[in-house]
């Protein structure tokens, strides 16, 4: 096994992940709003973001579909010794990670059904920078509105509509990380 | 004049020190060891391991003499401390039918390959206080015979050749895990019975008892009791072949049930099964009852609303400690809720009060 | 065994329950289930409220367990006791200092900030349970969004005892979608409930995970001619006289005589500290 698979993981697992899934149930809690996050780096193109989100998330019991430019050995093996999560379809997937443009059509991903809306996919989308610009963000979480950066309107109104079902995203750049639930409002 | 009651802290630690205390008793009688739970109280320690789902009879023992002899608390202990447990993998299901069987009888017929063993029963004791047990230690030596090395096949089996009794198919899926995923309905087979094989010793046994007085009756044979040691195999991936890792005692009871048949199924006999860790007879047959109880929408009978055919209502109160924890727990404070309670019939009979002077007055 | 993992739990355990947290908040009053796991106390004693604790907790937060709305009840002494061994976290009774907070049958009286994160302990979190104790049918009518059944029920106490004869555990529904369980908290709290902090609620014996992020809407169900009252006892507290406390009663003397105090242990201490002197105080 090559040293970089072995790298990169959390120093202290479980400090470390708590830590960084503090900042995600912030970032799930409050649509919009940013934080850092930068407990675990991966092999290129994963952002250090990313991979402490699936680091900090994903193991054996997780489904994980990678989008194209990710479907490389390096990330593949480092991510089946970090976590074991096995690689999955869209359509199983517990979590999916990719670009904007390679994770569409979303259609593609279960939303849950009414019985168990949970049963969704979580997509980390990595996007080349965040900030609070851009779309205006209404719903659970914001006290009036609030502005992300999205890479598109649509998708996400479209989204938003299908509540109780529906995908919901966490958005990944460098260290950065940000999240929009099905409830959030897009305009 | 009132003061805030403070001291919970202090309170807490006096009380455990104190239950440390009664817990030895009296330190002119020897101390109890765990290795004499474990070979003198042996069914205890079964028990323990059923319903706590681990088999290590050291640590049932030890549970049993911290918890005091109470065995909830003592399976409680168990269930705590195996959650904590890390998982290397599964095992490959064991084969009941190479069990070294220290017992097996059949109630269906009176004699079968691999004979009847009456084995170490209490079965035909006659429930006199034996006043020697509290004197002595001697031990008449039981008689030994010679051991049977070949396999004791399952009477089910001589049914399952005329085609008297329903097939059991068997499934390469791996069963879901209780343990790891939330309880879920419609819950499969393999499920139901995981969670009978850990229920309450006595819920199962009342659910079982009240199938045969008529809540979804289903005559019952034991067709088979066995009890006895199996060999537990795991593969290793490092190794690239399965290794023994343990031996366990089981108890495995197969009930034959009467069938007449139904809109989907011919007449047949049809199936109940019970596996327990450790010895533990009544609680397997019970467990067999249950499941075939259970089982009526497989084979297409009717829902006669007996207890015993609800899948929901058996697997969500069989658990002994998720029912003994919510049940003491009312003893935890409930000032807030009592007093939001309180304030309501207040106010309901200050109204009521109110109307019936009024009705009175017009 | 002498060592257990920081905050007890195992890492995959705090990732699955991790895991349910995230769904929770982004559906939010949706009960999502969760393979909970047996703790060292009892089912029905703060199981998921410690589950979710153990899953949120890091080495800087500071903790705060109330159980009646008191930091110094036994339950909560002993589940303080539990984090401050596993997690070596720092403890506080001042709800203002703390950033984690465990709480049963309460919500604190001061307000709770965006800096805080407030854990409920669950009994039974399903909501319609009590009209329909079938978890298979419960489940149909949230996915329906059917919820006559409790309308019908709120309705019948209304006509025959002129309210609504729920005191605690008063149904709410969130975000006009689905109808929640706020645990057996008096009705009295449920207008806090709409908070900068974020609420995460835990049923260990039940396996369900529900969470209210921020400024969720949470409205307690009520009829136009019946508008929901979160009234309390009509008594200022006897130690600090706060008029605006839910209280505790309690009884003095063989007389039964009585008087009413804060339940929320640590806002009557701040009051009395600032000065404020309810008619009883010593």
């Amino acid at each position: 096994m090559s040293l970089q698979v072995l790298d990169g993981g959390m120093t202290s697992p479980a400090t470390d992940a708590a830590f960084a899934f503090r900042a995600l149930m912030n970032v799930m809690a409050r649509p919009g709003q940013i934080e850092q996050i930068s407990q675990a780096t991966g092999p290129a193109p994963l952002s250090t973001a990313a991979a402490t989100v699936l680091l900090t998330l994903c193991d054996a019991d997780t489904r994980l579909y990678l989008a194209p430019s990710f479907q490389t050995n390096e990330i593949q093996d480092w991510l089946a010794f970090h976590t074991g999560a096995p690689m999955s379809d869209p359509d199983e997937a517990v979590f999916a990670l990719g670009h904007w443009a390679e994770l569409l059509p979303l259609h593609r991903f279960p939303v849950g059904t009414p019985e168990y809306p949970d049963r969704s996919t979580t997509l980390i989308v990595e996007m080349d920078d965040l900030s609070q610009t851009g779309a205006i963000l209404r719903g659970p979480g914001i006290q009036t509105q609030t502005a992300l950066n999205l890479p598109d309107k649509q998708a996400f109104q479209d989204n938003a509509k299908a509540f109780p079902l529906g995908l919901d995203f966490i958005f990944t750049s460098d260290q950065s990380v940000a999240a929009l639930p099905r409830t959030t409002e897009v305009s | 004049m009132y003061v805030a009651v403070k001291g919970g802290e202090r309170a807490i630690e006096n009380a455990h020190t104190w239950l440390a205390e009664e817990r030895r008793g009296d330190t002119d009688v020897a101390e109890l060891q765990p290795a004499q739970i474990r070979e003198q109280l042996t069914l205890a320690v079964h028990r323990v391991m059923a319903e706590g789902s681990l088999y290590d009879p050291d640590l049932a023992a030890l549970a049993i003499k911290q918890a005091r002899g109470d065995m909830i608390e003592a399976i409680f202990l168990i269930r705590a401390y195996r959650t904590t447990l890390p998982r290397f993998g599964g095992t490959h299901p064991v084969d009941t039918g190479a069990m070294h069987c220290e017992r097996r009888i059949s109630a269906t017929f009176k004699d079968l390959p691999g004979g009847q063993v009456l084995g170490p029963t209490f079965d035909y004791t006659h429930r006199l206080i034996d006043f020697k047990l509290a004197a002595d230690g001697d031990v008449p030596t039981a008689q030994t015979g010679e051991p049977q090395n070949e396999k004791t096949p399952h009477v089910t089996e001589f049914l399952n050749r005329e085609g008297l009794i329903e097939e059991a198919l068997t499934e390469d899926n791996t069963p879901p895990d209780l343990t790891r995923e939330p309880l879920e309905f419609p819950a499969s087979r393999a499920l139901r019975l995981q969670a009978l094989t850990r229920a309450d010793e006595g819920f199962t046994l009342g659910m079982a008892y009240s199938t045969q007085r008529g809540y979804a009756r289903s005559h019952a044979f034991v067709g088979e009791l066995r009890i006895g040691v199996v060999q537990v195999e795991m593969d290793i991936p490092e190794l690239g072949f399965a290794i023994e890792i343990a031996e366990l005692t089981l108890t495995e009871c197969e009930t034959v049930n009467q069938f007449k048949g139904s809109k989907t199924e011919p007449p047949q006999f049809t199936r109940g099964y019970g596996l327990v860790f450790g010895q533990s007879e009544r609680k397997s047959i019970s467990m067999a009852l249950v499941d075939r109880a259970l089982r009526w929408e497989d084979l297409g009978e009717d829902d006669v609303g007996a207890p015993a055919q609800d899948v929901e209502f058996v697997l969500s109160h069989g658990d002994n400690i998720q029912a003994t924890g919510f049940l003491e727990h009312i003893k935890l404070p409930h000032y807030v809720d009592f007093q939001s309670e309180l304030e309501l019939v207040r106010k309901l009979r200050r109204e009521a009060g109110a109307t019936d002077g009024q009705e009175a007055a017009e | 065994m002498t060592e257990y993992n920081f905050a007890y739990l195992d890492e995959q355990t705090k990732r699955m329950i991790r895991r349910a947290i995230l769904k929770g908040l982004a559906i939010p009053g949706y009960q999502v289930p969760f393979a909970s796991r047996e703790m060292p106390m009892p089912y029905g004693w703060g199981t998921g409220g410690v589950q979710i604790s153990a899953a949120t907790l890091t080495p800087e937060d500071t903790f705060k367990v109330i159980d009646q709305g008191a930091d110094d009840t036994t339950n909560a002494v002993s589940i303080r006791k539990f984090f401050e061994h596993t997690a070596n976290v720092a403890t506080t009774t001042k709800t203002a200092e703390a950033t984690v907070i465990q709480t049963r049958h309460r919500i604190p009286e001061d307000p709770l900030t965006d800096e805080q994160i407030l854990v409920y302990q669950v009994p039974i979190p399903e909501p319609l349970r009590f009209l329909e104790p079938r978890e298979t049918e419960t489940r149909k009518m949230h996915a329906l969004e059917d919820y006559g059944l409790m309308h019908v029920k709120l309705y019948e106490d209304i006509s025959r005892h002129g309210h609504i004869a729920t005191a605690y555990a008063y149904p709410v529904r969130i975000e006009e979608r689905y109808v929640m369980d706020p645990s057996p908290t008096p009705k009295f709290d449920n207008p806090k409930m709409e908070m900068a902090a974020i609420q995460l609620f835990g049923a260990g014996r039940e396996q369900r995970i529900y969470a209210l992020p921020p400024y969720t809407k949470v409205v307690s169900l009520d009829f136009e001619d019946h508008p929901f009252d979160p009234s309390k006892a009509p008594h200022p507290c006897a130690l600090c006289n706060a008029e605006d406390a839910y209280l505790d009663e309690v009884i003095t003397d063989d007389e039964g005589a009585r008087m009413f105090v804060c339940s929320d242990t640590d806002y009557c201490e701040a009051r009395r500290e600032a000065g404020h002197v309810g008619k009883d105080a010593i």
